[in-house]
């Protein structure tokens, strides 16, 4: 198999008495496609958020185990946790543009970087925003607020954002749900080519989706991992009775 | 019931309702237009900037120039902003993003008790703690001689009374940012506090105009806690701890006592006219602002 990028091991995670996570082992190959599959409230979206520790602002978080990105324990790390986060691009369901122009959303993971000043910012952001397929549509309007752009658009901004704080991962949660079927298909292209140089780890409900564009599954159902697989493997010849169930389409 | 008696009720229901929302439209302009009505003996007599800006205050002579109180309104109002907007702004950012959940739980009645407070209740604790406080060492600190009873012991009490109101509005503002919002600073490498700085207070900044200009209207008109505390005295103050006399200080203080005199009458209905006026306006400018600060993002 190939390089592992992050792996998870023995993870649990507990809001409050109620346990989200159980058990969860995870290899997230490098530079490949993982999709995180399974029904709605199975704790997908926490597993994402714990990747990047978000999940801390939660304050009745607990957790246990380990989640290793490079060898390094990122639930144990001294280093600072926004240093660890800027690895990690984020898409969410719902595009989050920063209550700023278009040019200054994509400046702003920069300019925390220490990036200062207008010229310098300038190349970064044309070569983020060309990256995640925005450039031409934007190029005359840069200094208009973000909001004024379609979900569409604004989903793919929220791309080049977080593209442009040169991450490794990017963690996107159902990343298209919101949008219209043109602008998904955009996303998806997007990623396919993104892949050569970031590793992707995707949070979907969609089996085409996830058929269309993973290289390695995952499959959840109420906070544990029932089942991994490459993706050819894991639709043609699915291991677990509740996965085969599943891809029949018998619960979502 | 049969149809035409449903009907009937229908319609007079409707017709009702119509009166009142009408009433409710038209009490502001019926109150506006019997000031207007009252003050025009005075308007008569003396030209509007003489009004304004004259600072000469002898009602048994005929002369009324309303600039000292206009001065003092203005500062009062000032003063207390100016102090209440650092404790309002941090204390909401905490209970928002920092306290614990049961911190806010426990602060709301206690805020929402702060703002049930009689205004009389705070000019007491301003007579009794602010005035003496201002006059043995604040004032001294300064190198100013003072009683307390100043311009800068109305706005300390005004601060106070204001913190309940505007933080209230502040809280629900900041709980309007999406969480989304919140992770996508996060995830981009920024810290709790750059991301309250560049996206909280951005997002969030028409309503913070609009919770202080709602403020700033409450705090001119505040009445009886600062008319306690500000020494009511005719003049325009040279410094922030002498005593002011603010517009509403001076008609709470004068109406009722200087009725046989038509044109004190008159002038007082000038001042509560003045005072409507100037609400008014803050009120549209604060809307004006947010309309527009919303339109840049």
């Amino acid at each position: 198999m190939e390089d592992t990028k992050i792996s998870i091991q023995n993870l649990n995670l507990w809001f409050g008495k109620l346990k989200i996570l159980n058990e969860i082992n995870i290899e997230i190959p490098e530079k490949k496609v993982t999709v995180i599959l399974g029904p709605s409230g199975c704790g997908k979206t926490t597993l994402m958020r714990t990747m990047n520790r978000l999940v801390d602002l939660q304050g009745n978080a607990k957790i246990s185990g380990k989640i290793m990105l490079d060898g390094e324990d990122i639930l144990n790390t001294k280093r600072d946790i926004t240093l660890v986060r800027q690895k990690m691009g984020l898409l969410s369901q719902r595009p989050t543009t920063l209550p700023m122009s278009i040019f200054n959303n994509v400046a702003y993971g920069l300019r925390l970087k220490g990036i200062r000043g207008r010229k310098k910012l300038w190349p970064h952001v044309e070569k983020h925003l060309i990256e995640a397929n925005l450039w031409d549509e934007v190029k005359d309007r840069l200094n208009d607020p973000a909001s004024r752009l379609s979900i569409g658009q604004q989903q793919r901004l929220c791309l080049a954002r977080g593209l442009a704080v040169s991450p490794e991962i990017i963690l996107a949660d159902e990343p298209t749900s919101s949008l219209d079927p043109i602008s998904a298909s955009v996303i998806e292209n997007q990623f396919f080519k993104l892949k050569e140089n970031y590793t992707i780890v995707l949070v979907t409900h969609i089996m085409r989706q996830a058929k269309r564009i993973a290289d390695y599954v995952v499959f959840m159902y109420l906070g544990d991992v029932i089942e991994q697989a490459p993706v050819d493997e894991f639709f043609n010849n699915p291991q677990h009775k509740m996965t085969r169930e599943y891809l029949r389409g018998a619960f979502y | 019931m049969n149809y035409k008696t449903r009907k009937l009720k229908d319609q007079l229901v409707s017709l009702w309702i119509r009166f009142m929302v009408l009433l409710v439209v038209a009490l502001p302009l019926i109150i506006a237009f019997s000031l207007l009505y009252k003050s025009w003996l005075i308007l008569g007599h003396s030209s509007l900037s003489e009004l304004l800006f004259s600072s000469v205050w002898r009602p048994l002579a005929g002369e009324f120039g309303f600039f000292p109180f206009i001065v003092s309104s203005v500062w009062v109002t000032f003063i207390g902003l100016i102090l209440t907007t650092p404790i309002c702004l941090f204390s909401a950012i905490f209970l928002t993003y920092y306290g614990s959940r049961h911190l806010l739980r426990f602060m709301q009645p206690v805020i929402d008790i702060l703002a049930g407070i009689p205004s009389v209740i705070y000019g007491v604790w301003g007579i009794l703690v602010i005035v003496p406080a201002i006059g043995k060492y604040l004032a001294p600190m300064f190198g100013y001689e003072s009683s307390g009873f100043s311009i800068m012991a109305g706005g300390i009490v005004l601060s106070v009374m204001l913190i309940p109101f505007i933080l209230n509005i502040l809280i629900e503002i900041f709980r309007t940012v999406h969480q989304d919002l919140f992770d996508a600073s996060l995830s981009l490498g920024a810290s709790k506090w750059q991301t309250i700085k560049h996206v909280v207070l951005r997002k969030s900044f028409a309503g913070i105009v609009s919770a202080f200009g709602l403020g700033l209207s409450r705090a001119f008109g505040e009445t009886i806690a600062v008319l306690m505390v500000v020494g009511n005295v005719v003049g325009v103050p040279e410094n922030l701890f002498q005593p002011g006399y603010p517009l509403p200080a001076l008609i709470a203080n004068n109406y009722g006592e200087m009725l046989s005199i038509p044109m004190f009458d008159s002038a007082l209905m000038f001042a509560a006219l003045l005072l409507m006026v100037v609400v008014v306006v803050f009120n549209i400018i604060s809307r004006r602002t947010i309309i527009y600060l919303e339109s840049k993002h």
